[in-house]
């Protein structure tokens, strides 16, 4: 690889057509082709001389990103004139534009209205360098206020707030505190509960990591001479801090306790905290044993409550829950398809709670079912089996088709919509026939508008468009007139939707309206989002590698580029359009990005068959996104789809809004 | 010879003043030697033993006469004057047709007649031998400014050859070398980067663009990974004319590339070379490299990857054989008043016995003598005033209750973040006693801050001092002003982005390097600025005071270090020799050596006294970023962008461990306080702690093979790693250990 990027170096010269674009800007107006080789050449070399000078008061600035001060000092040692006035801190918003069979990359100054800039108030003067500075003791303060709300007042929170520094360690241990990193990342999480035998190599830093962080007890290491061998990984006894025994009290209690204000706490806390790694095996135990004694007790409220603390586990972003999975899955099942959860099973609404489960079960799947776990077909085949079995209960059989219809509509399609006919005439059976007991009934109808609300949507897709009735009835048995209406709802609907993504990309060319483009969440009803939605064509490659640098030429066509950033308070992301065929004025949105995710923002589908025509105009998107640990790798995907948006591609778990709050829950505030 | 010296001392020293605003490296290499220590004895006896240039080659009369043509381009006649007489250059010999000729070898005759003979020689004499890599050095620092010289120095690769062949007959060679046995293969190996570069160089020195770039993509894959920097900017020089003024082409032509290969391999070579009749790549290697010459079992690829990656190759073993007082000086006696008094006080119930054998074991500790410690007064110091004597006491204090750490007893860390910098923060250090903080800033700015609870006071105004009573016991208290107590202190006077920064030891001052080309001491009394020390003229990468005070150090990109005093306006010494930028300065704990740490992969240690370089270290693969000397005076540290750290033994000039584990590059090392533990802090936002006790013990009971210097390293870095502890997205800066063995760590948060 490093010979391809070398190779690369040797060729990269700026093209003649710049050299003639500078030349007219100053100008000159024709160029000789041979000046402009020569020029452009020479060029070249004098800029990869000024940029590795500039690399070397990056690296004494003790920074990763390179920034304009680097090239004006630089330019400095050259005995050259610095730039004047064109300074960034972050990332230089270059622009791109296209059109005549040009690409230009510009750097857009807007046209201040100076009487805005008198009559707005003045922004907040940025704030000092600091090293008792005001903001940390704000956030010390937040902290310890947390920590005092739980009731818990510990040794670290104590320092933290007497003092500036905080303990990055203590004799060996880093302490679990917000100025630290989670003591696990989740990766590493992952890599141990995914390779749990990792060959040990040399110069491997996880090791020393793991090493450093174990408590203690960790038996020390062998000598080298066991190099290569596969090392069991050592015996640890798990033993709480007492800071940590409190918290875990004060959390479990709030979270089954009756205060709601509390609870909504604790699960909060639950969700961010970044200390949890050592206490998870302790909640995952308490979860699943909290099941198992209320399911037996018919106690639906604190079956509610266990779900939301396994729900804000998943949230939270330090943990890595794939360890304590065995103990979870059994719990949350036992949620989904129980017989009986509350005492009052005609009155009670335990449905909600199925539901609930059944959404849980499925984000699980998607974040963790692997190859080798097969969580995702395991779970699939329990809940088929216990459906297909004709002394199903209606409450389990209500629970295994939402667990399996919050799956996706790939499982809806294999698996409820061939056995709908059969399910029709048992809902018939009960609905119809003679009034068994009220239960049944209530079960039964909740069953039949379960499976309309999942399956119209997945129908609509599958089944050409005019919707006939009778057809219908043939087709799905006693089901089949309802579905019928339903469908056609969703069909309308679809279409009210893609009218008003006609209209956002309509009005992309009137100045600055906002383009928040947002995934659907789980709370959509087109159901949770599958990974096979997302088609990369790999053939398409625009990417711009850093937000700044010309990007590759390409055909003209309108571009998304999104674009994030992780330096600064609030990384925001940039929205450009620019349309070729058009002089359309650029237009630029921000959009909070999820930090949370490392997920691209925009999905698409590409329509069925509708593949890469050179002919056809095409739209892209390129979503950049930055890891909001701003390390500097970037993470780039591209898509195309034909320019008119099928109503199809919406039903695919994308959803294009105009608005400028998140639209999804995937997304983080600013 | 002594009143010749003496003479031209004075003369020196104004030679030195009027070129010193030019900001070249060499005419300041002249006042390197004409300069003594202020009131240093020992430096006649020093320059005696420089006389060793028993033959002056014609590339040194190349050298003079383009040292020459610079000052008469400069218009320092006077220097002019002095130098060639010196010299014993013939007046012509000024001229721009004369100067030619001279390149060509013909007009240098007179000239080295009279260099051989006595002592005109004695100036040339230290202008080459200042840096014992080679007479080089001053040739670069001097034409790396100048356009004309560099024709001539270019001028060698004019020489003519098919330029098709040359992928031919590197091909040739590197069948030849493919097919050789095993053992020689590592060795030969080492021949093809800095062949691939001369005739790179060479066709594009020739015009052969074409030719140059496709010679290029062809072999450039083979290259060992680590020269990739060099092979990026290499690969941007395609025509003659960048040739000029490029820094990096100047070096490989103007120093020679140094191997270290064994009798039998090379032998091998040269007979191969001699059989296909290549002459073309055998004059490059008689021309461009140095092959370092040993008897003995060729060396394994790993043992040559261990030493090379530097600029130049590696050290000639030559290089690394002068003998380096590494030991520590005696601690001067200081009874102790205070302490007695202190623990009186603590133990006023009485239990006088405990402190008797505490005095005595601090007191055989400071008697004893190293054999391998400079004497005394080898480096003039400062004499210990009142408060100094109070700070060791205090010292010894703390150091009673110093915590012994070991791998199981790791320090406790304490991370000082700074919040708000913007990515602006560049350098931090604080006091030895752990009391001040002070930061360097991109923005020019140097703040300081107290982290004790006592806040930072201004000295009274002049009017206000007339006012106080000086008889008083608490004077000192008194002259503080309270109005001014303040956590911080922000100081302004740089107009550059500050990169270097250090306290002096008693506390009362600051240095601080920055682009802007000066160093700025700073007071800690009145936080004003009190000199400007000016000479670099380029950017100044790091500065560090004196163990003992007085004396400080700075490197910056002009390539040179300099050593100050801090009464002087103008350096005591020189230090030239490196090839690149220098990147980081550390003083030796005994304050006789400085160690310099550099963009061309190399680390050298220069004696304070005589200005020589006395080791050179190779086997970084890219610039070095930070160093640390143990505590004992021993070893030194090093670390580098490539993520290792690298342990040196001192006084046998060898690489005895590498430390791999870092990711990025290392901005901060520092051993313990009793040299137990190497702490190392990165830009991969880690603290590292690691095993220094185990990393030396290792080798001490190895055999060492100091002869020739051929060390094996084990890879044992996951051993010797006792933790690793991780920032949020802070890199670590600074390291440092209180007295009592506590880490401190510091870096700016950077969201």
């Amino acid at each position: 690889m490093a010979e391809e990027r070398r190779q690369k170096h040797c060729s990269v010269v700026l093209p003649t057509e710049s050299m003639k674009a500078m030349a007219e800007s100053v100008g000159v107006g024709q160029l000789q082709e041979d000046s402009c080789v020569a020029l452009s050449e020479e060029v070249s070399y004098r800029i990869k001389e000024i940029a590795q000078d500039a690399l070397k008061f990056m690296h004494h600035g003790k920074r990763r990103k390179l920034t304009t001060s680097d090239i004006d000092n630089a330019l400095k040692l050259k005995n050259v004139e610095p730039l004047y006035g064109f300074q960034s801190q972050e990332f230089i918003p270059f622009r791109f534009a296209s059109g005549g069979g040009r690409e230009l990359h510009f750097y857009e100054e807007k046209e201040a209205d100076l009487s805005d800039i008198i009559n707005t108030p003045l922004p907040r003067v940025p704030l000092d360098v600091s090293l008792k500075g005001n903001q940390s003791q704000y956030i010390y303060f937040l902290f310890f206020c947390i920590f005092f709300s739980n009731g818990i007042f510990n040794f670290y929170s104590v320092l933290v707030c007497s003092s500036p520094a905080h303990w990055l360690s203590i004799e060996g241990m880093q302490p679990a505190i917000p100025e630290n990193p989670p003591p696990a990342t989740k990766e590493q999480q992952k890599a141990e509960s995914t390779e749990p035998l990792k060959v040990v190599k040399p110069g491997q830093e996880e090791e020393g990591t793991i090493q450093g962080k174990s408590q203690g007890t960790t038996t020390p290491d062998g000598k080298g001479k066991e190099k290569g061998l596969i090392r069991l990984k050592p015996r640890s006894t798990h033993e709480l801090s007492v800071e940590q025994q409190l918290y875990y009290k004060e959390i479990t209690e709030a979270c089954v306790g009756s205060c709601e204000a509390k609870r909504a706490e604790a699960l909060q806390s639950i969700a961010t905290d970044p200390g949890l790694y050592q206490m998870l095996p302790r909640f995952s135990t308490f979860i699943s044993e909290g099941v198992r004694v209320n399911v037996v007790q018919n106690n639906l409220a604190l079956l509610i409550y266990l779900m939301r603390m396994v729900k804000a586990l998943m949230d939270n972003p330090t943990l890595y829950l794939e360890k304590y999975l065995h103990e979870l899955i059994p719990a949350v099942v036992t949620c989904i398809v129980s017989k009986q959860l509350c005492l009052r099973p005609d009155v009670d609404n335990h449905w909600a709670l199925r539901d609930f489960a059944a959404r849980l079960m499925a984000q699980s799947c998607k974040t963790f079912s692997t190859t080798t776990n097969n969580i995702q077909s395991r779970i699939t085949k329990t809940f088929t089996k216990s459906w297909l079995d004709d002394k199903t209960q209606w409450t389990t059989r209500y629970g295994c088709i939402a667990g399996l219809a919050e799956l996706g509509s790939d499982v809806i399609k294999t698996l409820i919509i061939p056995r709908l006919a059969v399910e029709g005439a048992r809902i018939k059976a009960v609905m119809e026939g003679p009034v068994v007991s009220n239960i049944d009934k209530i079960g039964a109808e909740h069953v039949q508008s379960l499976l309309l609300k999942h399956c119209a949507s997945v129908i609509a897709k599958l089944r050409p468009q005019p919707d006939n009735v009778d057809q219908y009835r043939t087709d799905y048995g006693y089901l089949g007139p309802m579905l019928c209406s339903h469908v056609m709802k969703a069909r309308t609907q679809a279409a009210l939707q893609a009218q008003q993504v006609n209209r956002t990309t309509l009005t992309i060319t009137q100045p600055r309206p906002t383009l928040s483009v947002s995934q659907s969440g789980l709370s959509g009803s087109s159901g949770p989002r599958t990974p096979s939605i997302i088609k990369v064509p790999s053939s398409l490659t625009l990417m711009s590698p850093r937000p700044g640098t010309p990007s590759q030429p390409s055909p003209p066509a309108t571009k998304y580029i999104v674009m994030a950033t992780s330096a600064g308070a609030a990384s925001t992301q940039q929205v450009i359009t620019l349309s070729s065929s058009q002089s359309a004025s650029p237009v630029t949105s921000t959009v909070p990005s999820a930090t949370s995710t490392l997920q691209p923002l925009v999905k698409l589908e590409s329509g069925s068959g509708a593949g890469l025509t050179a002919s056809r105009p095409l739209q892209k998107y390129i979503v950049v996104s930055l890891p909001s640990s701003a390390s500097s790798s970037l993470e780039t995907k591209s898509s195309v789809l034909p320019t008119s948006i099928s109503s199809s591609s919406l039903d695919g778990g994308m959803k294009l809004e105009r608005s400028e709050s998140p639209g999804a829950s995937t997304q983080s505030p600013h | 010879m002594a009143a010749v010296q003496g003479g031209m001392g004075d003369a020196d020293i104004k030679t030195d003043i009027k070129t010193e605003p030019s900001a070249d490296g060499f005419g300041n290499n002249n006042a390197n030697d004409g300069r003594v220590l202020s009131a240093s004895p020992g430096s006649s006896s020093s320059t005696g033993s420089n006389k060793q240039t028993a033959a002056v080659t014609p590339e040194d009369q190349q050298t003079l006469l383009a040292v020459l043509q610079f000052l008469k381009k400069n218009k320092l006649s006077e220097s002019v004057e002095i130098l060639r007489r010196e010299a014993g250059l013939p007046e012509n010999s000024l001229d721009p047709k004369a100067n030619e000729s001279a390149g060509a070898g013909s007009g240098g005759a007179a000239g080295i007649v009279d260099l051989e003979g006595g002592d005109a020689s004695s100036l040339l004499s230290r202008v080459t031998g200042s840096s014992s890599a080679g007479a080089q050095a001053p040739t670069k620092a001097a034409v790396a400014e100048d356009q004309p010289d560099v024709s001539v120095v270019l001028s060698a690769y004019s020489q003519q050859g098919d330029p098709t062949l040359y992928k031919v007959y590197y091909r040739d060679l590197k069948k030849f070398i493919e097919t050789v046995l095993d053992c020689h293969r590592a060795e030969l190996s080492q021949v093809f980067y800095p062949l691939f570069v001369h005739m790179y160089l060479e066709l594009v020195y020739n015009n052969h663009e074409s030719e140059a770039k496709a010679f290029f993509e062809k072999f450039s894959g083979d290259q060992e990974c680590y020269y990739e920097e060099d092979l990026r900017i290499l690969s941007g020089l395609t025509k003659k004319e960048h040739m000029r003024g490029n820094e990096t082409l100047l070096d490989f032509r103007t120093s020679k590339f140094v191997l270290r290969i064994s009798r039998d391999s090379y032998q091998l070579l040269k007979r191969h070379l001699q059989e296909r009749q290549n002459n073309q790549i055998w004059n490059i290697i008689q021309e461009h490299l140095y092959i370092d010459i040993f008897d003995g079992m060729p060396r394994s690829k790993s043992q040559i990857d261990a030493m090379s990656g530097s600029l130049a190759g590696e050290a000639k073993r030559e290089a690394n054989k002068t003998k380096v007082y590494y030991g520590l000086l005696k601690e001067p006696e200081i009874e102790l008043p205070l302490d007695d008094e202190d623990e009186e006080a603590e133990n006023e119930e009485g239990k006088p016995k405990k402190k008797k054998p505490k005095k005595d074991s601090v007191g055989s500790k400071s008697k004893k003598q190293d054999p391998n410690a400079p004497s005394q007064n080898r480096i003039p110091l400062p004499e210990l005033k009142d408060s100094d004597k109070l700070d060791k006491i205090m010292y010894m204090k703390e150091a009673t209750k110093r915590i012994r750490l070991g791998p199981d007893n790791l320090p406790s860390v304490c991370f000082y973040t700074f919040l708000n910098a913007y990515q602006g923060l560049t350098a931090v250090d604080l006091t030895d006693d752990s009391s001040l903080i002070a930061g360097g800033f991109a923005d020019s700015t140097v703040r300081v801050w107290s982290v004790t609870p006592k806040k930072l006071r201004k000295v009274k105004s002049a009017a206000d001092l007339n006012l106080i009573d000086k008889e008083s016991d608490d004077v000192l208290e008194r002259i503080m002003d309270e109005k001014t107590a303040s956590e911080s202190k922000i100081m302004y006077g740089h107009s550059g982005p500050v990169y270097g920064i250090s306290f002096s030891p008693d506390r009362n001052y600051l240095l601080s390097s920055s682009e802007d080309g000066t160093v700025r001491l700073w007071s800690l009394l009145t936080f004003t600025c009190l000199v400007a020390y000016k000479g670099h003229n380029y950017p100044v990468w790091d500065t560090q005071f004196s163990p003992y005070g007085y004396y400080f150090v700075s490197g910056g990109h002009d390539r040179v270090a300099r050593l100050w005093a801090t009464d002087h306006y103008q350096p005591l010494r020189i230090f030239s020799g490196h090839l690149a930028d220098i990147t980081c300065t550390r003083f030796h704990p005994n304050s006789n050596y400085v160690a310099t740490g550099s963009s061309d992969r190399t680390i050298r240690l220069w004696d304070v006294l005589s200005g020589n370089c006395v080791r050179i270290f190779t086997g970084h693969k890219g610039p070095i970023h930070s160093l640390a000397f143990s505590p004992n005076g021993k070893f030194l540290a090093s670390g580098a962008t490539d993520g290792r750290v690298l342990l040196w033994d001192i006084g046998h000039g060898l690489m005895v461990g590498e430390l791999k584990g870092h990711t990025d590059t290392i901005y901060s090392l520092r051993f313990s306080r009793d040299g137990e533990i190497l702490a190392s802090g990165s830009m991969d936002n880690t603290v590292r702690l690691w095993d220094a006790m185990k990393a030396f013990d290792d080798l001490e009971t190895d055999d060492f093979t100091a002869a020739t210097g051929h060390i094996h390293l084990q890879d044992n870095s996951q051993e010797l790693l006792l933790g690793t502890y991780t920032t949020k997205s802070t890199p670590v800066i600074h390291l440092h250990f209180t007295r009592r063995n506590l880490l401190l760590a510091a870096g700016a948060f950077n969201p």
